[in-house]
Protein backbone atom coordinates (compact mmCIF):
# COMPACT_ATOMS: atom_id res chain seq x y z
CA UNK A 1 0.00 0.00 0.00
CA UNK A 2 1.65 3.05 -0.91
CA UNK A 3 0.17 5.16 1.62
CA UNK A 4 -0.88 4.54 5.00
CA UNK A 5 -3.35 6.31 7.39
CA UNK A 6 -0.91 8.74 8.81
CA UNK A 7 0.32 10.08 4.93
CA UNK A 8 -3.28 10.75 4.11
CA UNK A 9 -3.60 12.46 7.63
CA UNK A 10 -0.55 14.82 6.58
CA UNK A 11 -2.11 15.19 3.10
CA UNK A 12 -5.85 16.42 4.56
CA UNK A 13 -4.17 18.31 6.70
CA UNK A 14 -1.94 20.00 4.16
CA UNK A 15 -4.85 20.60 2.33
CA UNK A 16 -7.10 21.91 4.37
CA UNK A 17 -9.77 18.95 5.10
CA UNK A 18 -10.62 17.81 8.90
CA UNK A 19 -11.26 14.54 8.38
CA UNK A 20 -12.34 12.15 10.98
CA UNK A 21 -10.02 8.59 11.83
CA UNK A 22 -13.08 6.89 10.38
CA UNK A 23 -12.67 8.72 7.33
CA UNK A 24 -8.47 8.67 6.95
CA UNK A 25 -9.31 4.62 7.31
CA UNK A 26 -11.73 4.73 4.48
CA UNK A 27 -9.60 6.73 1.72
CA UNK A 28 -6.10 5.24 2.85
CA UNK A 29 -6.78 2.03 0.33
CA UNK A 30 -8.69 3.80 -1.96
CA UNK A 31 -5.80 6.28 -2.65
CA UNK A 32 -3.25 3.48 -2.57
CA UNK A 33 -5.31 1.97 -5.09
CA UNK A 34 -5.31 4.64 -7.42
CA UNK A 35 -1.45 5.31 -6.62
CA UNK A 36 -0.46 1.91 -7.17
CA UNK A 37 -2.16 2.06 -10.52
CA UNK A 38 -0.54 5.45 -11.55
CA UNK A 39 2.89 3.95 -11.01
CA UNK A 40 2.80 2.57 -14.23
CA UNK A 41 3.85 5.36 -15.50
CA UNK A 42 7.65 4.84 -14.46
CA UNK A 43 8.15 2.23 -16.86
CA UNK A 44 8.27 5.33 -19.89
CA UNK A 45 11.83 6.53 -19.84
CA UNK A 46 11.36 10.25 -20.36
CA UNK A 47 14.80 10.85 -19.65
CA UNK A 48 15.04 12.91 -23.26
CA UNK A 49 10.99 14.48 -23.18
CA UNK A 50 10.39 17.91 -21.85
CA UNK A 51 7.38 18.43 -19.59
CA UNK A 52 3.96 19.84 -21.59
CA UNK A 53 3.98 23.32 -20.80
CA UNK A 54 1.12 24.36 -23.28
CA UNK A 55 -1.28 21.86 -25.26
CA UNK A 56 -1.90 24.04 -28.04
CA UNK A 57 1.08 26.58 -28.84
CA UNK A 58 0.26 30.06 -27.75
CA UNK A 59 2.10 32.84 -26.30
CA UNK A 60 0.85 34.77 -22.91
CA UNK A 61 -0.61 38.22 -23.93
CA UNK A 62 -0.86 40.89 -21.26
CA UNK A 63 -3.36 43.26 -20.75
CA UNK A 64 -3.03 46.40 -21.43
CA UNK A 65 -1.51 48.72 -18.08
CA UNK A 66 -4.30 51.13 -18.16
CA UNK A 67 -6.39 51.29 -14.54
CA UNK A 68 -9.95 49.62 -15.86
CA UNK A 69 -8.71 48.49 -19.33
CA UNK A 70 -11.90 45.89 -18.67
CA UNK A 71 -15.05 47.46 -17.45
CA UNK A 72 -15.89 43.75 -16.02
CA UNK A 73 -12.71 42.83 -14.54
CA UNK A 74 -11.50 46.39 -13.79
CA UNK A 75 -12.09 48.30 -10.17
CA UNK A 76 -14.87 49.75 -8.48
CA UNK A 77 -16.49 46.55 -8.12
CA UNK A 78 -15.96 46.11 -4.11
CA UNK A 79 -19.81 45.82 -3.49
CA UNK A 80 -19.96 42.94 -6.26
CA UNK A 81 -16.85 41.36 -4.76
CA UNK A 82 -18.18 40.89 -1.26
CA UNK A 83 -22.00 40.58 -2.27
CA UNK A 84 -21.22 36.41 -2.01
CA UNK A 85 -18.73 36.94 1.19
CA UNK A 86 -20.37 35.01 4.70
CA UNK A 87 -19.02 37.85 6.17
CA UNK A 88 -18.81 40.87 4.75
CA UNK A 89 -18.23 43.53 7.17
CA UNK A 90 -17.34 47.66 6.57
CA UNK A 91 -16.31 46.38 3.09
CA UNK A 92 -13.69 44.26 4.11
CA UNK A 93 -14.03 40.21 3.96
CA UNK A 94 -14.79 39.27 7.64
CA UNK A 95 -12.61 36.41 9.08
CA UNK A 96 -12.26 35.03 12.79
CA UNK A 97 -9.40 36.22 14.82
CA UNK A 98 -5.83 35.32 13.56
CA UNK A 99 -3.98 37.25 16.16
CA UNK A 100 -4.08 36.19 19.88
CA UNK B 1 -48.14 19.94 -36.42
CA UNK B 2 -44.90 17.89 -34.36
CA UNK B 3 -44.51 18.88 -30.87
CA UNK B 4 -42.09 21.76 -30.16
CA UNK B 5 -39.89 20.11 -27.84
CA UNK B 6 -39.40 17.73 -30.54
CA UNK B 7 -37.55 20.27 -32.99
CA UNK B 8 -33.58 21.03 -32.65
CA UNK B 9 -31.76 23.81 -32.67
CA UNK B 10 -31.81 24.54 -36.02
CA UNK B 11 -34.93 23.68 -36.53
CA UNK B 12 -36.46 25.96 -33.98
CA UNK B 13 -34.14 28.67 -35.55
CA UNK B 14 -35.48 28.57 -38.40
CA UNK B 15 -38.98 28.11 -37.57
CA UNK B 16 -39.01 30.93 -35.66
CA UNK B 17 -37.27 32.71 -38.31
CA UNK B 18 -40.24 31.85 -40.83
CA UNK B 19 -42.42 32.72 -38.42
CA UNK B 20 -43.98 29.07 -38.29
CA UNK B 21 -44.25 29.51 -34.49
CA UNK B 22 -43.21 32.34 -32.37
CA UNK B 23 -40.07 32.09 -29.69
CA UNK B 24 -42.25 32.35 -26.61
CA UNK B 25 -44.24 29.21 -27.74
CA UNK B 26 -41.21 27.36 -27.60
CA UNK B 27 -39.92 28.66 -24.64
CA UNK B 28 -43.56 27.86 -23.45
CA UNK B 29 -43.47 23.99 -24.67
CA UNK B 30 -39.80 24.00 -23.23
CA UNK B 31 -40.88 25.23 -20.02
CA UNK B 32 -43.39 22.66 -19.59
CA UNK B 33 -41.20 19.68 -20.28
CA UNK B 34 -38.46 20.96 -17.81
CA UNK B 35 -41.79 21.65 -15.44
CA UNK B 36 -42.83 17.26 -15.89
CA UNK B 37 -39.63 16.26 -16.07
CA UNK B 38 -38.75 16.28 -12.39
CA UNK B 39 -38.21 12.53 -11.84
CA UNK B 40 -34.73 13.01 -14.17
CA UNK B 41 -33.43 15.63 -11.85
CA UNK B 42 -31.22 17.14 -14.46
CA UNK B 43 -32.00 20.96 -13.31
CA UNK B 44 -30.80 22.10 -10.10
CA UNK B 45 -32.58 25.10 -10.79
CA UNK B 46 -35.42 26.31 -13.54
CA UNK B 47 -35.30 29.56 -14.88
CA UNK B 48 -38.65 29.65 -16.66
CA UNK B 49 -38.65 33.63 -16.42
CA UNK B 50 -35.42 34.00 -18.41
CA UNK B 51 -36.41 31.65 -21.19
CA UNK B 52 -39.42 33.68 -21.70
CA UNK B 53 -37.80 37.06 -21.45
CA UNK B 54 -35.33 35.51 -24.35
CA UNK B 55 -37.63 34.65 -26.20
CA UNK B 56 -40.03 37.85 -26.20
CA UNK B 57 -36.56 39.69 -27.05
CA UNK B 58 -36.61 37.39 -30.25
CA UNK B 59 -40.11 37.74 -31.26
CA UNK B 60 -39.97 41.61 -30.57
CA UNK B 61 -36.93 41.60 -32.58
CA UNK B 62 -38.74 39.76 -35.66
CA UNK B 63 -41.74 41.55 -35.81
CA UNK B 64 -39.55 44.84 -35.75
CA UNK B 65 -37.51 43.25 -38.78
CA UNK B 66 -34.14 43.43 -36.85
CA UNK B 67 -31.53 40.78 -38.01
CA UNK B 68 -32.12 37.41 -35.37
CA UNK B 69 -28.94 35.82 -34.18
CA UNK B 70 -27.81 32.19 -34.93
CA UNK B 71 -29.64 30.83 -31.71
CA UNK B 72 -32.33 32.83 -31.82
CA UNK B 73 -35.37 31.46 -29.95
CA UNK B 74 -33.64 28.12 -28.87
CA UNK B 75 -34.20 27.57 -25.45
CA UNK B 76 -31.18 25.93 -23.90
CA UNK B 77 -29.71 24.13 -20.43
CA UNK B 78 -26.91 25.70 -19.24
CA UNK B 79 -24.58 23.59 -16.94
CA UNK B 80 -24.36 24.59 -13.81
CA UNK B 81 -20.89 25.10 -13.88
CA UNK B 82 -21.03 28.33 -15.93
CA UNK B 83 -21.23 31.31 -14.04
CA UNK B 84 -24.48 32.81 -14.26
CA UNK B 85 -25.49 36.60 -13.49
CA UNK B 86 -28.19 36.62 -10.97
CA UNK B 87 -28.77 32.96 -10.75
CA UNK B 88 -27.40 30.25 -8.04
CA UNK B 89 -23.86 28.30 -9.60
CA UNK B 90 -23.22 26.07 -7.39
CA UNK B 91 -20.97 23.53 -9.43
CA UNK B 92 -23.20 20.75 -8.14
CA UNK B 93 -21.42 20.97 -4.53
CA UNK B 94 -22.25 22.16 -0.93
CA UNK B 95 -19.77 24.70 -0.84
CA UNK B 96 -20.99 27.11 -3.44
CA UNK B 97 -24.52 26.35 -2.37
CA UNK B 98 -26.25 29.63 -2.64
CA UNK B 99 -23.65 31.31 -4.69
CA UNK B 100 -25.39 33.80 -7.14
CA UNK B 101 -22.50 35.31 -9.73
CA UNK B 102 -22.48 39.24 -9.82
CA UNK B 103 -21.68 38.74 -13.24
CA UNK B 104 -22.07 36.66 -16.41
CA UNK B 105 -19.45 33.73 -17.97
CA UNK B 106 -18.48 34.44 -21.35
CA UNK B 107 -19.67 31.03 -23.27
CA UNK B 108 -23.44 32.09 -21.54
CA UNK B 109 -22.97 35.61 -22.55
CA UNK B 110 -22.27 34.78 -26.01
CA UNK B 111 -25.08 32.58 -26.38
CA UNK B 112 -27.44 34.64 -25.01
CA UNK B 113 -26.17 37.64 -27.71
CA UNK B 114 -26.92 34.73 -30.40
CA UNK B 115 -30.50 34.76 -29.30
CA UNK B 116 -30.60 31.84 -27.20
CA UNK B 117 -32.39 31.27 -23.77
CA UNK B 118 -32.06 29.63 -20.20
CA UNK B 119 -34.35 26.90 -19.17
CA UNK B 120 -32.32 26.59 -16.07
CA UNK B 121 -29.20 25.33 -14.06
CA UNK B 122 -28.26 21.42 -15.39
CA UNK B 123 -27.33 19.29 -13.02
CA UNK B 124 -23.56 17.70 -12.84
CA UNK B 125 -20.91 15.51 -11.36
CA UNK B 126 -19.48 17.85 -8.30
CA UNK B 127 -16.93 20.15 -9.78
CA UNK B 128 -17.18 17.98 -13.30
CA UNK B 129 -15.09 15.03 -11.18
CA UNK B 130 -17.23 11.64 -12.35
CA UNK B 131 -18.85 9.63 -14.89
CA UNK B 132 -21.80 9.16 -14.00
CA UNK B 133 -23.37 12.54 -12.14
CA UNK B 134 -23.66 10.23 -8.85
CA UNK B 135 -21.45 13.03 -7.25
CA UNK B 136 -23.80 15.82 -6.84
CA UNK B 137 -24.82 17.51 -4.20
CA UNK B 138 -27.88 17.61 -5.61
CA UNK B 139 -28.36 13.99 -6.11
CA UNK B 140 -28.10 12.11 -8.73
CA UNK B 141 -29.31 12.47 -12.29
CA UNK B 142 -30.82 9.55 -14.18
CA UNK B 143 -30.63 8.84 -17.51
CA UNK B 144 -34.40 8.74 -20.05
CA UNK B 145 -33.62 5.41 -21.34
CA UNK B 146 -34.33 2.36 -19.87
CA UNK B 147 -33.09 -1.22 -20.83
CA UNK B 148 -35.22 -2.84 -23.01
CA UNK B 149 -36.13 -6.02 -21.06
CA UNK B 150 -38.03 -4.26 -18.70
CA UNK B 151 -35.65 -3.46 -16.33
CA UNK B 152 -36.38 -0.55 -14.46
CA UNK B 153 -32.73 -0.05 -12.83
CA UNK B 154 -32.17 3.70 -13.14
CA UNK B 155 -29.52 4.13 -15.23
CA UNK B 156 -26.27 6.55 -15.48
CA UNK B 157 -26.41 9.74 -18.01
CA UNK B 158 -22.95 9.62 -18.12
CA UNK B 159 -20.58 12.83 -16.47
CA UNK B 160 -20.11 15.05 -15.51
CA UNK B 161 -22.52 16.50 -18.44
CA UNK B 162 -25.04 13.83 -16.75
CA UNK B 163 -27.61 16.68 -16.45
CA UNK B 164 -27.24 18.27 -20.12
CA UNK B 165 -27.10 14.69 -21.69
CA UNK B 166 -30.32 13.71 -20.02
CA UNK B 167 -32.31 16.92 -20.80
CA UNK B 168 -31.41 16.93 -24.44
CA UNK B 169 -31.86 13.51 -24.90
CA UNK B 170 -35.23 13.62 -23.18
CA UNK B 171 -36.26 16.56 -25.40
CA UNK B 172 -36.52 19.09 -22.07
CA UNK B 173 -34.27 21.36 -23.97
CA UNK B 174 -33.44 21.86 -27.84
CA UNK B 175 -29.57 21.87 -26.53
CA UNK B 176 -27.38 22.19 -23.47
CA UNK B 177 -23.84 23.27 -22.44
CA UNK B 178 -21.08 21.14 -21.49
CA UNK B 179 -17.95 20.93 -20.27
CA UNK B 180 -15.17 18.09 -21.33
CA UNK B 181 -12.13 17.99 -19.08
CA UNK B 182 -11.40 14.10 -19.79
CA UNK B 183 -14.62 13.66 -21.52
CA UNK B 184 -17.98 14.61 -19.48
CA UNK B 185 -19.05 16.28 -23.17
CA UNK B 186 -18.35 13.07 -25.06
CA UNK B 187 -19.21 10.36 -22.39
CA UNK B 188 -22.80 11.31 -21.48
CA UNK B 189 -23.21 12.13 -25.06
CA UNK B 190 -22.59 8.44 -26.11
CA UNK B 191 -24.45 7.43 -22.97
CA UNK B 192 -27.68 9.51 -24.39
CA UNK B 193 -27.64 8.85 -28.00
CA UNK B 194 -26.61 12.83 -28.66
CA UNK B 195 -24.39 14.61 -30.10
CA UNK B 196 -21.52 16.45 -28.11
CA UNK B 197 -18.50 18.08 -29.31
CA UNK B 198 -15.30 18.98 -27.66
CA UNK B 199 -13.27 21.80 -29.71
CA UNK B 200 -9.72 22.30 -29.65
CA UNK B 201 -8.03 23.63 -26.10
CA UNK B 202 -9.16 27.34 -26.56
CA UNK B 203 -11.54 27.96 -28.82
CA UNK B 204 -14.58 28.61 -25.87
CA UNK B 205 -12.96 31.03 -23.02
CA UNK B 206 -12.89 29.47 -19.71
CA UNK B 207 -13.88 32.88 -18.04
CA UNK B 208 -16.41 32.40 -15.65
CA UNK B 209 -16.54 28.48 -15.65
CA UNK B 210 -15.78 26.88 -12.24
CA UNK B 211 -12.38 25.92 -12.97
CA UNK B 212 -11.22 22.07 -12.64
CA UNK B 213 -8.16 21.43 -14.12
CA UNK B 214 -7.68 24.36 -16.59
CA UNK B 215 -5.12 23.48 -19.13
CA UNK B 216 -8.07 20.71 -19.83
CA UNK B 217 -10.78 22.27 -19.35
CA UNK B 218 -13.04 23.09 -22.71
CA UNK B 219 -16.41 24.03 -23.15
CA UNK B 220 -18.87 22.13 -26.03
CA UNK B 221 -22.28 21.83 -27.51
CA UNK B 222 -24.12 19.13 -26.12
CA UNK B 223 -27.35 18.62 -28.85
CA UNK B 224 -29.85 16.33 -31.05
CA UNK B 225 -27.45 16.48 -34.22
CA UNK B 226 -24.44 17.44 -35.43
CA UNK B 227 -25.78 20.49 -37.42
CA UNK B 228 -26.99 21.54 -34.05
CA UNK B 229 -23.63 20.97 -32.58
CA UNK B 230 -22.09 23.22 -35.60
CA UNK B 231 -24.37 26.17 -35.16
CA UNK B 232 -24.04 26.14 -31.10
CA UNK B 233 -20.65 25.73 -31.30
CA UNK B 234 -19.88 28.68 -33.19
CA UNK B 235 -22.03 30.73 -31.03
CA UNK B 236 -20.16 29.78 -28.21
CA UNK B 237 -16.32 30.35 -29.69
CA UNK B 238 -14.58 32.84 -30.24
CA UNK B 239 -11.13 35.20 -28.81
CA UNK B 240 -12.10 36.04 -25.26
CA UNK B 241 -9.11 38.93 -23.97
CA UNK B 242 -10.48 37.93 -20.17
CA UNK B 243 -9.24 33.99 -20.78
CA UNK B 244 -5.11 33.94 -21.01
CA UNK B 245 -5.19 30.53 -22.93
CA UNK B 246 -8.32 32.00 -25.57
CA UNK B 247 -7.48 31.42 -29.29
CA UNK B 248 -6.86 34.71 -30.99
CA UNK B 249 -7.92 32.97 -34.14
CA UNK B 250 -11.40 33.91 -35.67
CA UNK B 251 -14.09 31.33 -35.41
CA UNK B 252 -14.86 29.36 -38.55
CA UNK B 253 -18.24 29.04 -39.95
CA UNK B 254 -18.63 25.58 -39.29
CA UNK B 255 -22.36 25.79 -40.03
CA UNK B 256 -22.24 26.56 -43.76
CA UNK B 257 -18.80 24.01 -43.90
CA UNK B 258 -21.06 21.25 -43.12
CA UNK B 259 -20.85 18.16 -45.83
CA UNK B 260 -20.18 14.89 -45.63
CA UNK B 261 -18.07 14.12 -48.76
CA UNK B 262 -15.27 12.53 -47.35
CA UNK B 263 -13.70 11.86 -51.07
CA UNK B 264 -9.36 12.52 -50.60
CA UNK B 265 -9.90 12.22 -46.76
CA UNK B 266 -8.38 9.43 -44.66
CA UNK B 267 -9.73 8.27 -41.50
CA UNK B 268 -7.16 6.80 -38.79
CA UNK B 269 -7.83 3.88 -36.81
CA UNK B 270 -5.92 3.50 -33.91
CA UNK B 271 -4.59 -0.13 -33.31
CA UNK B 272 -4.43 0.52 -29.19
CA UNK B 273 -7.77 1.60 -28.63
CA UNK B 274 -8.76 -2.23 -29.57
CA UNK B 275 -8.31 -3.19 -25.69
CA UNK B 276 -8.86 -6.57 -24.37
CA UNK B 277 -12.28 -7.08 -22.58
CA UNK B 278 -13.80 -4.28 -24.69
CA UNK B 279 -17.29 -5.24 -25.38
CA UNK B 280 -17.90 -6.55 -28.38
CA UNK B 281 -20.75 -4.70 -29.38
CA UNK B 282 -18.75 -1.56 -28.93
CA UNK B 283 -16.43 -3.03 -31.48
CA UNK B 284 -18.93 -4.07 -34.18
CA UNK B 285 -20.15 0.09 -33.26
CA UNK B 286 -16.41 0.69 -34.77
CA UNK B 287 -16.71 -1.40 -37.22
CA UNK B 288 -19.70 -0.60 -38.76
CA UNK B 289 -18.45 3.10 -38.52
CA UNK B 290 -15.52 2.54 -40.58
CA UNK B 291 -17.93 1.04 -43.27
CA UNK B 292 -19.88 4.59 -43.28
CA UNK B 293 -17.06 6.63 -43.29
CA UNK B 294 -15.93 4.43 -46.89
CA UNK B 295 -18.96 5.03 -47.80
CA UNK B 296 -18.91 8.57 -47.70
CA UNK B 297 -15.45 8.65 -49.46
CA UNK B 298 -12.99 8.35 -47.04
CA UNK B 299 -10.00 6.15 -47.07
CA UNK B 300 -9.56 4.00 -43.83
CA UNK B 301 -6.03 3.66 -42.69
CA UNK B 302 -4.26 2.09 -39.53
CA UNK B 303 -2.51 4.12 -37.47
CA UNK B 304 -0.78 3.86 -34.21
CA UNK B 305 -0.75 5.50 -30.95
CA UNK B 306 1.59 4.27 -28.89
CA UNK B 307 1.27 6.15 -25.34
CA UNK B 308 -2.77 5.11 -25.21
CA UNK B 309 -2.52 3.37 -22.31
CA UNK B 310 -0.62 5.74 -20.23
CA UNK B 311 -3.25 8.72 -20.88
CA UNK B 312 -5.93 7.36 -18.22
CA UNK B 313 -3.34 7.35 -15.26
CA UNK B 314 -1.43 10.74 -16.80
CA UNK B 315 -4.77 12.08 -16.95
CA UNK B 316 -5.14 11.22 -12.97
CA UNK B 317 -2.43 12.64 -12.11
CA UNK B 318 -2.63 16.02 -13.31
CA UNK B 319 -6.10 16.77 -13.67
CA UNK B 320 -6.29 16.13 -9.95
CA UNK B 321 -3.30 18.08 -9.31
CA UNK B 322 -4.53 21.10 -11.07
CA UNK B 323 -7.79 20.54 -9.01
CA UNK B 324 -6.88 20.80 -5.83
CA UNK B 325 -5.08 24.11 -6.81
CA UNK B 326 -8.18 25.42 -8.26
CA UNK B 327 -9.80 24.14 -5.26
CA UNK B 328 -7.74 25.96 -2.44
CA UNK B 329 -10.38 29.27 -3.35
CA UNK B 330 -13.02 27.33 -1.56
CA UNK B 331 -11.84 28.73 2.23
CA UNK B 332 -15.12 30.20 3.58
CA UNK B 333 -13.77 33.55 3.24
CA UNK B 334 -15.04 35.04 -0.09
CA UNK B 335 -18.10 33.09 -0.89
CA UNK B 336 -19.98 29.67 -0.43
CA UNK B 337 -20.22 27.93 2.72
CA UNK B 338 -18.48 29.16 5.93
CA UNK B 339 -18.46 26.26 8.68
CA UNK B 340 -16.77 27.96 11.76
CA UNK B 341 -17.19 25.21 14.82
CA UNK B 342 -16.72 25.84 18.50
CA UNK B 343 -14.47 24.02 20.72
CA UNK B 344 -16.23 22.37 23.60
CA UNK B 345 -15.46 24.89 25.48
CA UNK B 346 -17.51 27.40 23.39
CA UNK B 347 -14.18 28.57 22.08
CA UNK B 348 -14.67 29.99 18.19
CA UNK B 349 -12.45 28.19 15.94
CA UNK B 350 -9.34 30.12 14.58
CA UNK B 351 -8.66 30.29 10.76
CA UNK B 352 -6.66 27.24 9.84
CA UNK B 353 -9.99 25.33 11.92
CA UNK B 354 -12.43 27.13 9.49
CA UNK B 355 -10.96 26.18 6.31
CA UNK B 356 -10.27 22.81 7.48
CA UNK B 357 -14.31 22.21 8.51
CA UNK B 358 -15.37 23.97 5.91
CA UNK B 359 -13.80 22.20 3.31
CA UNK B 360 -14.79 18.99 5.07
CA UNK B 361 -18.56 19.89 4.74
CA UNK B 362 -18.41 21.73 1.19
CA UNK B 363 -16.90 19.08 -0.84
CA UNK B 364 -17.87 15.86 -1.36
CA UNK B 365 -16.25 12.39 -1.20
CA UNK B 366 -14.60 12.17 -5.02
CA UNK B 367 -14.03 16.25 -4.37
CA UNK B 368 -11.70 15.17 -1.81
CA UNK B 369 -10.42 12.12 -2.54
CA UNK B 370 -8.95 14.18 -5.74
CA UNK B 371 -7.59 17.26 -4.17
CA UNK B 372 -5.59 14.66 -1.88
CA UNK B 373 -4.58 12.42 -4.59
CA UNK B 374 -3.47 15.72 -6.13
CA UNK B 375 -1.89 17.43 -3.51
CA UNK B 376 0.05 14.33 -2.90
CA UNK B 377 1.91 14.37 -5.94
CA UNK B 378 2.41 18.04 -6.01
CA UNK B 379 4.30 17.25 -2.43
CA UNK B 380 7.89 17.86 -2.27
CA UNK B 381 9.46 14.52 -3.05
CA UNK B 382 6.92 13.18 -4.78
CA UNK B 383 6.59 16.29 -7.68
CA UNK B 384 9.07 14.82 -10.31
CA UNK B 385 8.36 11.01 -9.90
CA UNK B 386 4.23 12.19 -10.52
CA UNK B 387 3.37 15.11 -11.66
CA UNK B 388 6.28 16.05 -14.19
CA UNK B 389 6.27 12.18 -14.82
CA UNK B 390 2.88 13.02 -16.07
CA UNK B 391 3.42 15.80 -17.70
CA UNK B 392 6.33 14.88 -20.02
CA UNK B 393 4.20 11.51 -20.79
CA UNK B 394 1.66 14.21 -21.89
CA UNK B 395 4.14 15.35 -24.30
CA UNK B 396 4.56 11.96 -25.79
CA UNK B 397 1.21 11.31 -25.98
CA UNK B 398 0.37 14.50 -27.80
CA UNK B 399 3.76 14.20 -30.31
CA UNK B 400 1.44 10.71 -31.18
CA UNK B 401 -0.95 12.37 -32.43
CA UNK B 402 1.30 14.66 -34.44
CA UNK B 403 2.79 11.97 -36.34
CA UNK B 404 -0.72 10.31 -36.75
CA UNK B 405 -1.45 13.36 -38.95
CA UNK B 406 1.40 13.05 -41.07
CA UNK B 407 -1.10 9.50 -42.34
CA UNK B 408 -4.74 10.65 -41.80
CA UNK B 409 -7.14 13.50 -41.05
CA UNK B 410 -9.33 12.59 -38.56
CA UNK B 411 -9.20 9.68 -36.04
CA UNK B 412 -12.46 7.15 -35.52
CA UNK B 413 -12.79 5.24 -32.32
CA UNK B 414 -15.46 4.29 -29.96
CA UNK B 415 -15.98 7.15 -27.60
CA UNK B 416 -16.60 4.56 -24.11
CA UNK B 417 -15.93 0.99 -23.52
CA UNK B 418 -19.28 0.32 -22.49
CA UNK B 419 -22.97 1.40 -22.83
CA UNK B 420 -24.40 3.18 -19.46
CA UNK B 421 -24.79 1.41 -16.48
CA UNK B 422 -27.14 1.34 -13.64
CA UNK B 423 -26.96 3.87 -10.89
CA UNK B 424 -24.67 2.71 -7.91
CA UNK B 425 -22.73 -0.19 -10.01
CA UNK B 426 -19.76 1.76 -10.25
CA UNK B 427 -19.73 4.03 -6.96
CA UNK B 428 -17.85 2.40 -4.70
CA UNK B 429 -14.85 1.77 -6.98
CA UNK B 430 -13.27 4.70 -8.44
CA UNK B 431 -11.18 2.98 -10.83
CA UNK B 432 -14.00 1.40 -12.70
CA UNK B 433 -15.22 4.65 -12.95
CA UNK B 434 -12.63 6.46 -14.42
CA UNK B 435 -11.73 3.50 -17.07
CA UNK B 436 -15.00 4.83 -18.65
CA UNK B 437 -13.12 7.62 -19.80
CA UNK B 438 -10.24 5.30 -21.54
CA UNK B 439 -11.09 6.63 -25.01
CA UNK B 440 -11.60 10.07 -24.20
CA UNK B 441 -9.05 11.38 -22.09
CA UNK B 442 -6.34 10.87 -24.94
CA UNK B 443 -7.69 13.73 -26.93
CA UNK B 444 -8.28 15.58 -23.65
CA UNK B 445 -4.39 15.57 -22.68
CA UNK B 446 -3.33 16.89 -26.46
CA UNK B 447 -6.19 19.62 -26.35
CA UNK B 448 -7.56 18.09 -29.62
CA UNK B 449 -11.30 18.66 -31.16
CA UNK B 450 -13.25 15.51 -30.48
CA UNK B 451 -17.01 14.25 -31.17
CA UNK B 452 -19.50 11.81 -30.26
CA UNK B 453 -22.10 11.10 -32.62
CA UNK B 454 -24.48 8.01 -31.99
CA UNK B 455 -24.23 4.98 -33.81
CA UNK B 456 -26.98 2.09 -32.72
CA UNK B 457 -28.33 0.82 -30.03
CA UNK B 458 -27.03 -2.57 -28.35
CA UNK B 459 -28.20 -5.16 -27.85
CA UNK B 460 -29.98 -3.76 -24.33
CA UNK B 461 -31.42 -0.90 -26.22
CA UNK B 462 -28.70 1.19 -24.99
CA UNK B 463 -26.81 4.08 -27.33
CA UNK B 464 -23.50 3.45 -28.24
CA UNK B 465 -21.50 6.64 -29.67
CA UNK B 466 -18.59 6.83 -32.30
CA UNK B 467 -15.43 9.66 -31.40
CA UNK B 468 -14.06 11.81 -33.73
CA UNK B 469 -10.52 13.29 -33.35
CA UNK B 470 -9.40 15.74 -35.19
CA UNK B 471 -6.16 18.04 -35.75
CA UNK B 472 -5.42 21.14 -33.94
CA UNK B 473 -8.35 23.61 -35.25
CA UNK B 474 -10.07 21.29 -37.48
CA UNK B 475 -13.29 21.07 -35.79
CA UNK B 476 -15.09 21.20 -39.17
CA UNK B 477 -13.09 17.73 -40.15
CA UNK B 478 -14.50 16.41 -37.31
CA UNK B 479 -18.04 17.48 -37.61
CA UNK B 480 -18.19 16.31 -41.25
CA UNK B 481 -16.83 12.98 -40.01
CA UNK B 482 -19.35 12.77 -37.52
CA UNK B 483 -22.28 13.89 -40.08
CA UNK B 484 -21.02 11.76 -42.60
CA UNK B 485 -21.82 8.56 -39.55
CA UNK B 486 -25.14 10.39 -38.85
CA UNK B 487 -26.01 10.34 -42.39
CA UNK B 488 -25.57 6.69 -42.68
CA UNK B 489 -26.14 5.18 -39.35
CA UNK B 490 -29.64 6.63 -39.54
CA UNK B 491 -29.91 6.80 -35.44
CA UNK B 492 -33.81 7.80 -35.02
CA UNK B 493 -33.85 6.06 -31.40
CA UNK B 494 -35.11 8.21 -28.47
CA UNK B 495 -36.09 7.05 -24.99
CA UNK B 496 -39.24 6.57 -24.10
CA UNK B 497 -41.05 9.05 -21.97
CA UNK B 498 -41.68 7.49 -18.42
CA UNK B 499 -41.30 10.46 -16.12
Amino acid sequence: MSVDQTTVAKIASLARIKMSEDELARMAPELSQILDWVEQLGEVDTSEVEPMTAVIPNSLRLRADEVDADPLTGGNRRDDVLANAPAAEHGFFGVPKVIE
Amino acid sequence: MTELTELGVKAIRDGVAAGDFTAREVAEAFNAAVAGAGALNAFIVATPDKAIEAAERVDADRAAGRELGPMAGVPIGMKDLFATEGVQTTAASHILEGFVPRYESTVSQNLWNAGAGMLGKLNLDQFAMGSSNETSYFGNVVSPWRRKDGGNSPLAPGGSSGGSSAAVAARIAAAATGTDTGGSIRQPAAFTGICGIKPTYGRCSRWGVVAFASSLDQAGPMARDVADCAIMLGAMAGFDPKDSTSLDLPVPAWEAGLSDDLRGRKVGIPREYRMEGTDPEILDSWERGKQWLRDAGAEIVDISLPHTKYALPAYYIIAPAEASSNLARYDGVRYGLRELPADAAGKAAGLQDMYAATRAEGFGDEVKRRILIGTYVLSAGFYDAYYNQAQKIRTLIARDFERAWAECDVILAPTTPTASFPLGEKADDPLAMYLNDVFAVPASLAGLPAMSVPAMLNRDGLPLGLQLVGKPFDEQGVLNAGLAIERRAGFAAKPEKWW
